[in-house]
């Protein structure tokens, strides 16, 4: 399996950034995840190899990180914080907001394929509740209105 | 992106270059870049040493561990590599501060990565991003590409000889990897599971080398304890905590943000002064002023010293430098709820007592906000955290732990009201839920 | 190392530097309960059991990863510590299922004992439990996740001990999961390691699942009867319709040889024993057809047969071929028999080996044999030939063992990569066929490396490697049925010279055995010329035919010109192991015992159905010369055992027993066959009679321990202590050749079995978890890659 000509370059520097081969792993994990939405068994199957570990073992690491994942999601990936300074600041009333206006509970897709809306731990946007991430994008200071703002330029920019 | 807040009391010695684009290499040159870098070069290792631990600096990390006398753990001789690991995983409930650094002063950590290295003899150093940061991926490899195309990283640094080489490490979502042995299972490609210890990692640390690990604050204020000195540094603050801190204001205040002041700094006046006060119509109900892992205090107790040594007074800690906020309006309930979902979320799962406990704390939790609490649930909750405490085998059993003891123990009423089918008394909408 | 000294509940200890606390306790008595922590496997720390307090710590510290240290002061027992322990038990059954009535663990289980001990019976936890289904991971292989305690040990036994890291761990927090290879199922070496080594019930076995309850099973120890290693296995019996069936095999004393280690079929693989098409009760052959007769009746078939043939023909007309499966007692009387009784040299067995050349070679000399538990502790060991992870796998554990715990040096040399070549400090890929020459060069001929030499292997890198053996102390150097005769003898004399070890590999449970106790046309027990005055023509008063007999070949080829009048086949299938046409043996009266109706025995003119080694008593000696106690355990209703049967038809042809064995005194009469047991359908009358009878062994012609006495009394290497092997340990023998003679027993006719791990000869056929297993990893399966785990790193050092 071959990956995009950037990320292929990629691994061959991180390769030599480490001692051991399996030192890339997880952040390689997470770029072959931006390029393919997810980590496929012929993607697991394919780092397996290269770094010199079962397959199990890739599975293994997968599953510990929380990014990590090995099933598609929505195009935009809604994370929202809810954790405590956010709590403070209403990151309650935002992730209902976002439920309602998505018509989607957590860790769910649209069935559109569109937005997928998880609740997060603590994104480090504490100063700046609430906050949520819109893949790897902060937005910050959240408001009801600043989510449906946000939905609907998303949703303009798809029709377009 | 996070805003930049500014207030006369601050002393900006880490933030000094925020906001003015010393991102790129040129702009942080002229705003005395790598100045200490070249310093450092032309000093002995244990002089550099020396002068971090006369600036009093304590990792920012939250242990607050005094960084000169780490460093100096390291063995001078070595069969192995050792490296130095810039600890930027912060994912520390609160804790906004290194993301800042990273994103305006990229070049700051890497000169006290830098600097670290010549001081423990390490070639090699790695800074750790954690996943969500993908943004500061980005700048940070840019700064680190930038500096070794000057010659700054690399062969024979600054013609001095020296090889030296960063790389820049992205983690994909883990809390518990921000702990240091963890951290270094996770560089090393594997699940986040902490190592026993001893041995530490300044003796047995990266792929078996001695590795000194710090957080990016600490590091990214060697530079200016190497420029300015040591006694300088150290005058800053209070006795045994040198220089200043950022701190990271949040929850219902009128200006939250990060500010950096001086160690020791009055917590009253930072919330009081420095952040504006509370929101209107809120009244302050407590504070968490280290980031989710410490004890909470209450109103009468914020006349206290934000330093290491300080806080221990009204039984809490400096951690992580983030000062949580608590007003009147949020139910300390849900708050322990939602710290302990944090934990239990976040625990690696290696160990019982921190695996069953925060577990088990955010079932009997969830049960309790939702009405279904008895009366034993509280003592309860207060026995599994004691029993948690100091026998789990890394300190995140203990952060679980610690904050519960202290919410039980101020704020039991608050414990009691949610009692016999009671709904939450700040819920807008609250339904009574039976077990 | 040192010695440090330290205080424990007040007792003074005194250990060697590096020990840990848990095991400077242990030694001394004091009981410090663990989960995680297991001997031999990388530390852990996680479940917190084992905390205790040290002096100078605020904190309790766990026992398991704290190393001893001078002036040391712990408390193993305070209030402190057992609410600490008290609580980690809360803890862990906060989730966990209280199934105990029917989990297989119930009973034995670590999580029962120590909530019993240190008590949390009284549950705070008022919250749903998490469930999840159990779920079968593989033949043998279930997993219940709720009963998991998360103690890591099947990860470590899988990865670290047994090399196949098929194990894993998944997820985090709570979440956190036991998982199989293979997403939903495992593919792997089916050791069962992992089950044996889960402290609760999460893991169990195929095999014993909801079968019975611990407490319902006999337990008796005794050896594994597949490979030439020899394991010691407990067995678990329980009463069944056709007698006392096996329900579990394990090693959990750790009494044996092999430790905990079983392979599957000693761990599973008893199960032939009551496979369907056991036989019952003997069969005769009327009109071209099988049927059943009565035990009398067959006995005086076979002996009227025999002496016809040897009026008609004389003694040559009757061969004999021995087992590699049945005991030393047996194997010993069965040449006896045809010697003195039949009066024949015409005994031969299914080699497997040159023990012959090996023992001649030898010339004698004493300590030169390796046991299987020098190999375990050996500085060094080279590995020539043979593929010990699929033939020999307690072998290969030893080796793994050896090189993980004791940094062992291994030399591999193989045409192969063989999976043990993952842990060689060197690996010599031979052209395959050339392991004699590589032996020839080793023993100096550097023009033997021209065969040996190959792209993956250059004339340096052999230079190299035989530089480096020579300065090997304390080698072990083992070797498969490739080196036969003279390569035999160099490599013994290129080893001897620096003081090494040697163990020859044959395979079969008892192949050694059969070696050692003469099944060979030429060789008497102790591999002595049948045509030189021995001991045993002394002893047997000169009854031993003075010319060699026919080997199986030439029996084979005799049966098919006619010239063969009998064959007496015990416990072998010549037709499959040996390739022989069955048309052959039409014209013979073929005799043979055995448990099934195998392709020998189908042609048979008389079959006898009898005991197998998990059903009698007496000895094995395993490949590397060490001799283990058999200890009868189930039983099959109808069956006798071999020893039975040849005295049997010795006394019908009016031999006088006494002769053919050694027992009692005079005037023993008692009938020692008739009388019942407590349980019908006993094999072992002997023990049975004795035992009804409160007597002392060795009182009846059906003891084996009777012949023992002469085996030790005749066999040199034999004469080792009673007690101990009594006592059921593992003693090892010498090889020792009673007068030497080169050239006997011929090469050409070793065949190795070519096991698998999977496969055990004619046995194998008839265990239903071999075959189960075997159709599922055909076409062969190839094992995951290791997880690069450094252990070290978590060793703490
Ligand atoms: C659960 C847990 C999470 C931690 N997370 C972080 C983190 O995100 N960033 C950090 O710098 N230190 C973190 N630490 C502290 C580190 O273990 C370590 O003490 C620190 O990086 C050392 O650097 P310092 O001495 O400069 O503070 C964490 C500790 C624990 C127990
Ligand atoms: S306390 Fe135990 S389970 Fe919790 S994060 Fe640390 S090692 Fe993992
Ligand atoms: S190889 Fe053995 S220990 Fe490993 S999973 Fe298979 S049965 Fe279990
Ligand atoms: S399955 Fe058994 S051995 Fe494996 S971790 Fe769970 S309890 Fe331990
Ligand atoms: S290694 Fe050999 S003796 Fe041991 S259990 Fe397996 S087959 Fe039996
Ligand atoms: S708590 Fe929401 S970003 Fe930190
Ligand atoms: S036995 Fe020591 S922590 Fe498990």
């Amino acid at each position: 399996m071959k990956f995009s000509d950037q990320l292929e370059q990629r691994f061959a520097t991180m390769v030599t950034h480490y001692p051991t081969k399996r030192s890339v792993l997880v952040p390689m994990l997470l770029y072959i995840q931006d390029e393919l939405g997810s980590l496929t068994e012929e993607a697991i199957h394919e780092i397996a190899q290269r770094v010199e570990l079962s397959d199990l073992e890739v599975r293994n690491v997968i599953s510990y990180y929380s990014m990590l994942r090995t099933r598609a999601v929505g195009k935009y990936n809604f994370q929202i914080c809810t954790n405590v300074s956010c709590l403070l600041r209403g990151a309650e009333d935002i992730f209902e907001q976002c439920k309602k206006k998505l018509g989607v509970g957590n860790k769910q897709t649209t069935s559109d394929g569109l937005f997928y809306l998880e609740e997060v731990e603590c994104i480090g946007a504490c100063s700046w509740a609430p906050a949520m991430m819109m893949n790897y994008e902060f937005v910050e200071n959240l408001t009801a209105a600043k989510i449906d703002e946000l939905i609907e330029g998303l949703k303009k920019k798809e029709q377009q | 992106m996070a805003y930049l807040v500014s207030h006369p009391d601050e002393v900006k010695v880490v933030s000094k270059r925020f906001g003015k684009g010393a991102t790129s290499l040129d702009r942080y040159l002229e705003l005395d870049g790598y100045k200490a870098l070249q310093k450092a070069l032309t000093m002995q290792p244990d002089a550099i040493i020396n002068e971090v631990k006369a600036s009093n600096l304590r990792g920012r990390g939250g242990a607050g561990f005094p960084t000169g006398m780490k460093w100096s753990f390291v063995p001078k001789q070595s069969p192995k590599p050792k490296y130095v690991l810039c600890n930027g995983d912060e994912s520390e409930p609160g804790t906004c501060k290194d993301r800042l650094i990273f994103e305006h002063d990229p070049h700051s950590v890497i000169e006290g990565v830098m600097i670290a290295a010549l001081a423990v003899g390490a070639k090699t150093g790695y800074i750790y991003l954690r996943g969500e940061y993908r943004y500061l991926v980005q700048i940070m490899e840019k700064a680190v590409a930038d500096a070794y195309a000057r010659g700054f990283i690399g062969k024979n640094i600054f013609g001095s000889g020296v090889d030296l080489d960063i790389f820049v490490h992205s983690g994909a979502g883990a809390y518990e990897v921000g702990e240091e042995s963890a951290l270094m299972e996770s560089l090393e490609g594997k699940r986040g599971i902490p190592r026993i210890r001893p041995p530490f990692p300044a003796v047995v640390g990266l792929w078996g080398g001695p590795t000194v690990i710090n957080n990016a604050e600490s590091l990214a204020s060697v530079p200016h304890i190497i420029l300015g000195g040591g006694e300088w540094f150290a005058k800053l603050g209070t006795p045994k905590n040198g220089g200043t801190r950022l701190f990271c204001m949040s929850g219902e205040l009128e200006r939250p943000g990060v500010y950096e002041l001086p160690m020791g700094y009055n917590l009253k006046k930072m919330i009081y002064d420095v952040a504006g006060g509370m929101v209107k119509g809120k009244k302050l109900k407590g504070v968490v002023p280290g980031g989710s892992s410490v004890q909470i205090i209450t109103p009468d107790e914020i006349d206290v010293a934000m330093d290491f040594d300080s806080l221990p007074k009204v039984g809490s800690m400096l951690g992580s430098g983030g000062v949580i906020v608590i007003d009147d309006h949020t139910c300390l309930v849900k708050f322990a709820l939602r710290v302990t979902q944090f934990y239990q979320h976040e625990s690696c799962g290696w160990c019982i007592p921190c695996r069953e406990g925060t577990d088990w704390m955010k079932k009997t939790l969830v049960r309790m906000h939702s009405g279904g609490g008895v009366a034993k649930d509280i003592d309860n909750l207060k026995y599994l955290a004691e029993n948690m405490l100091g026998r789990t085998f890394c300190p995140l059993g203990d952060a679980a732990a610690m904050p519960i003891i202290s919410y039980v123990q101020k704020f039991r009423s608050e414990f009691e009201d949610h009692l016999n089918g009671k709904p939450c008394p700040y819920e807008k909408a609250a339904q009574p839920v039976m077990v | 190392m040192a010695d440090i000294t330290l205080t424990v509940d007040g007792k003074k200890l005194t250990v060697p530097a590096g020990t840990l606390l848990i095991e400077a306790c242990k030694g001394a008595g004091i009981e410090v309960p663990f989960f995680c922590y297991y001997p031999n496997l990388s530390l852990q720390g996680a479940c917190r059991m084992c905390l205790v307090e040290i002096e100078k710590m605020p904190k309790l510290q766990t026992a398991c990863t704290t190393l001893v240290a001078e002036g040391m002061v712990v408390t193993t027992e305070s209030d402190k510590v057992k609410q600490a322990r008290k609580s980690m038990l809360e803890l862990l059954l906060a989730n966990h299922p209280l199934d105990c009535p029917v989990c297989d663990a119930g009973g034995e289980c670590e999580l029962q004992d120590m909530t019993f001990k240190y008590g949390a019976a009284e549950s705070k936890f008022m919250d749903l439990k998490n469930h999840r289904d159990e779920q079968q991971w593989s033949p043998v292989v279930y997993f219940d996740r709720p009963r998991c305690i998360l103690c890591y040990r099947c990860i470590r036994v899988c990865g670290e001990g047994m090399d196949v890291w098929s194990l894993g761990i998944q997820n985090r927090g709570p979440s956190s999961i036991i998982a199989p290879n293979k997403e939903d199922h495992l593919e792997c070496e089916e050791c069962g390691m992992c089950i044996d080594i889960c402290p609760v019930g999460a893991l169990t076995s195929g095999a014993y699942r909801y079968k019975t309850r611990p407490w319902e099973m006999k337990h008796v120890g005794t050896v594994c009867t597949h490979c030439g290693d020899g394991c010691k296995t407990t067995l678990g019996v329980r009463r069944a319709d056709t007698g006392m069936q096996i329900v579990r095999g394990d090693n959990r004393d750790k009494s044996g040889i092999n430790g905990e280690f079983l392979c599957i079929k000693g761990r599973y693989a008893f199960d032939f024993a009551h496979h369907p098409e056991r036989l019952p009760q003997p069969l005769v052959k009327r009109e071209g057809k099988l049927v059943p007769t009565t035990w009398e009746q067959a006995f005086d078939l076979i002996a009227k047969k025999f002496q016809d043939a040897l009026t008609s023909d004389g003694p040559t007309s009757i061969g004999v071929i021995g087992s590699n499966h049945t005991s030393n007692e047996e194997n010993y009387l069965l040449q006896k028999f045809a010697r003195l009784v039949l009066g024949t040299n015409n005994i031969d067995h299914h080699r497997t080996a040159d023990f012959p050349a090996f023992a001649s070679a030898l010339a004698g000399k004493q300590n030169t044999t390796a046991s299987m538990r020098d190999v375990f502790s050996a500085p060094a060991v080279l590995l020539i030939g043979n593929d010990p992870t699929e033939q020999h796998p307690l072998l290969a554990w030893q080796i793994r063992s050896d090189v993980r715990l004791h940094r062992a040096k291994l030399y591999v040399v193989n045409s192969s990569a063989i999976k043990l070549h993952r842990q060689a400090t060197s690996f010599a890929q031979i052209v395959s066929g050339s392991e004699g020459n590589f032996v020839q060069f080793l023993a100096g001929n550097d023009k033997a490396a021209d065969s040996v030499v190959s792209p993956n292997l250059t004339r340096e890198a052999l230079t190299t490697l035989r530089d480096a053996l020579k300065n090997e102390s304390g080698l072990v150097i083992i070797f498969g049925s490739e080196l036969r005769g003279a390569d035999v003898k160099a490599l013994v004399d290129f080893g001897l010279a620096q003081g090494a070890k040697f163990i020859c590999l044959g395979d079969y449970a008892n192949s050694r055995g059969a070696a050692d106790m003469g099944l060979y046309p030429d060789m008497l027990p102790g591999y002595a010329p049948v045509l030189t005055a021995t001991r045993y023509h002394e002893e047997w008063l000169d009854e031993i035919p003075p010319i060699p007999g026919m080997n199986l070949l030439q029996m084979m080829d005799a049966a098919k010109n006619g010239k063969l009048k009998a064959l007496y086949v015990v416990g072998s299938n010549p037709i499959a192991r040996n390739n022989i046409d069955p048309f052959a043996l039409s014209k013979s009266f073929v005799i043979v015992q055995d448990m099934f109706l195998t392709e020998t025995a189908s042609i048979a003119d008389v079959v006898l159905p009898v005991a197998n080694a998990y059903e009698k008593s007496g000895t094995y000696t395993n490949t590397s010369g060490d001799v283990q106690m058999l200890k009868k355990a189930g039983e099959f209703a109808g069956v006798r055992n071999d020893f039975e049967c040849i005295v049997r038809i010795a006394a019908r042809m009016g031999y006088d027993v006494h002769k053919l064995v050694p027992f009692g005194g005079a005037g023993t009469r008692a009938d020692m066959g008739q009388t019942r047991g407590a349980q019908s359908g006993e094999s072992d009358r002997h023990a049975v009679w004795l035992a009804s009878h409160n007597l002392e062994p060795k009182m009846s012609p059906y003891d084996p321990t009777a012949m023992l006495d002469e085996i030790q009394r005749l066999v040199p290497g034999y004469d080792i202590s009673r007690l101990n092997l009594l006592a059921g340990q593992d003693v090892h023998s010498q090889l020792v050749q009673i007068t030497g003679a080169t050239g006997m027993g011929d090469p050409a006719l070793i065949m190795p079995a070519n096991d698998s791990l999977f496969t055990s000869g004619t046995l194998g056929k008839f265990s239903d978890t071999l075959n189960t297993v075997y159709e599922r990893y055909s076409p062969p399966h190839d094992l995951e890659m290791a997880a690069d785990y450094d252990p070290q790193v978590r060793m703490g050092g």
